[in-house]
């Protein structure tokens, strides 16, 4: 009798371990704008494939670039995409997805002004760099003919954490303005030359929303969450365009054709007429070789389901879609993953 | 007795064996060997804190030498980095909050342990050891939520009207601050200041009290010129323990002190400590040097502590010296 219960026993053992297919548990970590829609992405794809198990660890882009320098990440996650002189720290190539679009705003809060107020390029960058410091400065003023602007001292907030936030705003501020570009640049983290730093979107927002004219910058799924007023920007074809979903998508595809050869191409301050023009991806950071074969099936799997049906998902978060002529590039770029 | 005596003579080593079993049997030598152990794995995990931060700093020590400590731009885009903003930061919140919580710390801890009734002290006491727990992060949103909009609307102004002429109190005030940031920050010191000190003045001999109060003093003379000079030593014990919470504390810093790299000679602007910068920018950094720079931030507070509590023994001994237990 045991002898028999000992042989099913074993049968079913192994009927059951052959019918399942092995666990593939993928690591990650990075960037933290993307977090909510990656983590809701690995959840479905784990329903939907319930061998893949992928975790996510958001410390940070500069954490994700670290770890997948250090190799305890099998892939990482950026909001900025990494320049010819980081990816030479690397002994291995990586190749550059990316995922989402997200979208920059200036917030402010001036005692007895309760219209949207429109911003040129040359005010944004002026009032950062500290040069025009009164809320009724011409620049600014002059785009908003008929409100009445007090003469008070305007407040500048920006990131006192490295953020990717705060790559894309200098990154346009760089674009629009040359003495910005030489004088401050963009990065992660920068040497403000005027303002105070709050840590993190609800530390920007927190400060604007206590301190009269105060100015700050964040993200647009964070102020459409958290029902912020924000502002209008003027983008290269001169309109003054609020940021949506449809305006940051049109930005990105006006700037695919130029993303053929690299998909690192800033889409900051986009052409076209309905372009909002503070914008960028975030990216997936892939190795160009990953030897165990599971693992870069699954990945290469992931990949093509985040551009198809991923995609579908995102806006439900307040995230934009990537427009068809990017995912088209993108396809491409998986067969490189060898 | 004997049988050892004559297996000495044959085999000298089991007898020395059997010795240090009997010895380790004992406890006392255990015990010593236990205490030696950790003592020294203390020594040894701070040495290797230091030697690790010394190596990953390598890069930005050979860019910047010296220069470190004394440039005051952080510019992590052209790669120059320089720590004396964050040094003045540190350093001036950390006195001011000393400024603020030790004289109200040393005159609550004289209430509890000379004047106040046992039950009422012991209570009191209680509570603010609870205020020691509480963790940083709620004494910074405590900043925000009240010392922030207090700043701007209240004492700033308040301030600025009585002694806006000093050059301390002049420039705009936005409610963030190095002010509102040591105002934090003495908050957060007072209930280490007070339950240190409370014990130490506890353990004043009661003939010390009596002998001054039969010398015809009042109770606060004796109080004062007796008691509190003879714990003198303890009290600045407190002191140090104080500004070594100051130095190090991170998140109730940096919600409130404004995070700009400047460094000015008015209270009301914003600045930054080395602790919130380091918070603040260590995650998303990338580049050899911009982590390596931070890594040597780290190294100079550690340095920078450690000068400043060598400094506070080195004042210990010497008012030990000049007569500490002297009437």
């Amino acid at each position: 009798m045991r002898k028999i219960t000992l042989v099913v026993c074993v049968l079913l053992g192994l009927a059951l371990s052959l019918g399942a297919d092995t666990p593939v548990l993928l690591n990650a970590a990075g960037a933290t704008f993307p977090y909510p829609i990656y983590s809701k992405w690995f959840s479905v794809y784990h329903t939907d494939h319930p061998s893949v198990s992928i975790n996510y660890q958001s410390i940070g882009s500069g954490g994700g670039i670290q770890q997948l320098k250090a190799g305890t990440v099998d892939f990482g996650a950026s909001d900025m995409p990494l320049n010819d002189q980081l990816l030479s720290q690397f002994n291995f190539k990586i190749l550059q997805f990316p995922t989402v679009l997200g979208a920059i705003v200036p917030t402010y809060n001036i005692p007895g002004v309760t219209t949207v107020l429109n911003f040129t390029p040359q005010a944004l960058s002026d009032i950062y760099l500290g040069k025009v410091t009164k809320w009724n400065d011409k620049e600014i003023a002059s785009a908003n003919p008929g409100v009445q602007l007090p003469g008070n001292d305007i407040v500048v907030i920006h990131r006192s954490d490295g953020s990717g936030t705060t790559f894309v705003w200098t990154d346009y501020l760089s674009k629009v303005s040359s003495e910005w570009k030489s004088r401050v640049g963009s990065n992660t983290s920068v040497n403000w030359p005027a303002g105070l730093g709050g840590k993190g979107n609800e530390g920007v927002s927190g400060l604007v929303e206590q301190t009269p004219n105060a100015i700050g910058y964040v993200e647009l799924i964070y102020a459409i969450q958290n029902n912020l007023g924000y502002g209008l920007v003027q983008n290269a074809s001169g309109r003054f365009v609020k940021a949506s979903l449809e305006s940051v998508t049109a930005a990105a595809s006006n700037a695919a054709p130029k993303m053929q050869r690299d998909l690192r191409i800033s889409i900051t301050d986009a052409s076209g007429a309905g372009a909002y023009p503070i914008c960028s991806f975030t990216y997936l950071l892939i190795p160009a070789k990953i030897p165990d074969a599971t693992k870069r099936d699954t990945i290469k799997g992931f990949l093509h389901w985040m551009l198809t049906t991923g995609q579908s998902e995102v806006e439900a978060l307040d995230y934009a879609r990537l427009p068809k002529a990017v995912i088209s590039i993108e396809e491409r770029q998986i067969s490189e993953v060898q | 007795m004997a049988s050892n005596v004559s297996a000495a003579a044959h085999a000298p080593r089991p007898l020395r064996v059997r010795a240090l079993v009997r010895r380790l049997a004992d406890g006392d030598a255990v015990a010593h060997i236990v205490t030696l152990t950790f003592a020294a794995s203390i020594i040894l995990i701070t040495s290797l804190l230091v030697y690790q931060l010394w190596i990953h700093s390598a890069d930005s020590r050979k860019a910047f030498g010296w220069h470190f400590w004394t440039n005051s731009t952080w510019d992590p885009v052209f790669e120059h980095f320089g720590a004396l903003p964050f040094i003045f930061g540190t350093v001036v919140t950390s006195a001011i909050a000393l400024m603020i919580a030790l004289p109200l710390g040393l005159a609550a801890a004289i209430f509890l342990a000379e004047l106040a009734p046992r039950p009422v002290s012991d209570a009191i006491s209680f509570l603010i050891d609870l205020l020691a727990a509480v963790p940083s992060v709620i004494y910074g949103l405590l900043g925000i939520f009240v010392v922030v909009p207090l700043m701007r609307t209240v004492i700033g102004p308040l301030l600025k009207d009585t002694l806006g002429f000093l050059p301390i109190f002049r420039g705009p005030n936005y409610g963030l601050g190095l002010l509102t940031a040591s105002i934090v920050l003495s908050i957060m010191v007072v209930p280490y200041i007070i339950s240190v000190s409370r014990e130490i003045l506890l353990t004043v001999p009661r003939d010390q009290r009596e002998a001054a109060l039969a010398l015809g003093a009042t109770r606060w003379e004796a109080t004062w010129k007796v008691v509190v000079p003879y714990a003198r030593a303890g009290i600045m014990g407190s002191g140090f323990l104080a500004l070594a919470r100051a130095l190090g504390e991170t998140m109730a810093v940096t919600m409130v002190i404004g995070n700009a790299a400047v460094i000015s000679t008015s209270l009301f602007s914003p600045a930054d400590t080395i602790a919130s910068m380091l918070a603040n920018q260590f995650s998303e950094a990338t580049g050899t040097i911009y982590l390596s720079a931070l890594i040597e931030l780290g190294l100079v507070l550690f340095l920078i502590t450690f000068i400043l509590n060598g400094a506070a023994r080195l004042l210990i001994l010497a008012t030990e010296r000049g007569g500490g237990h002297a009437a």
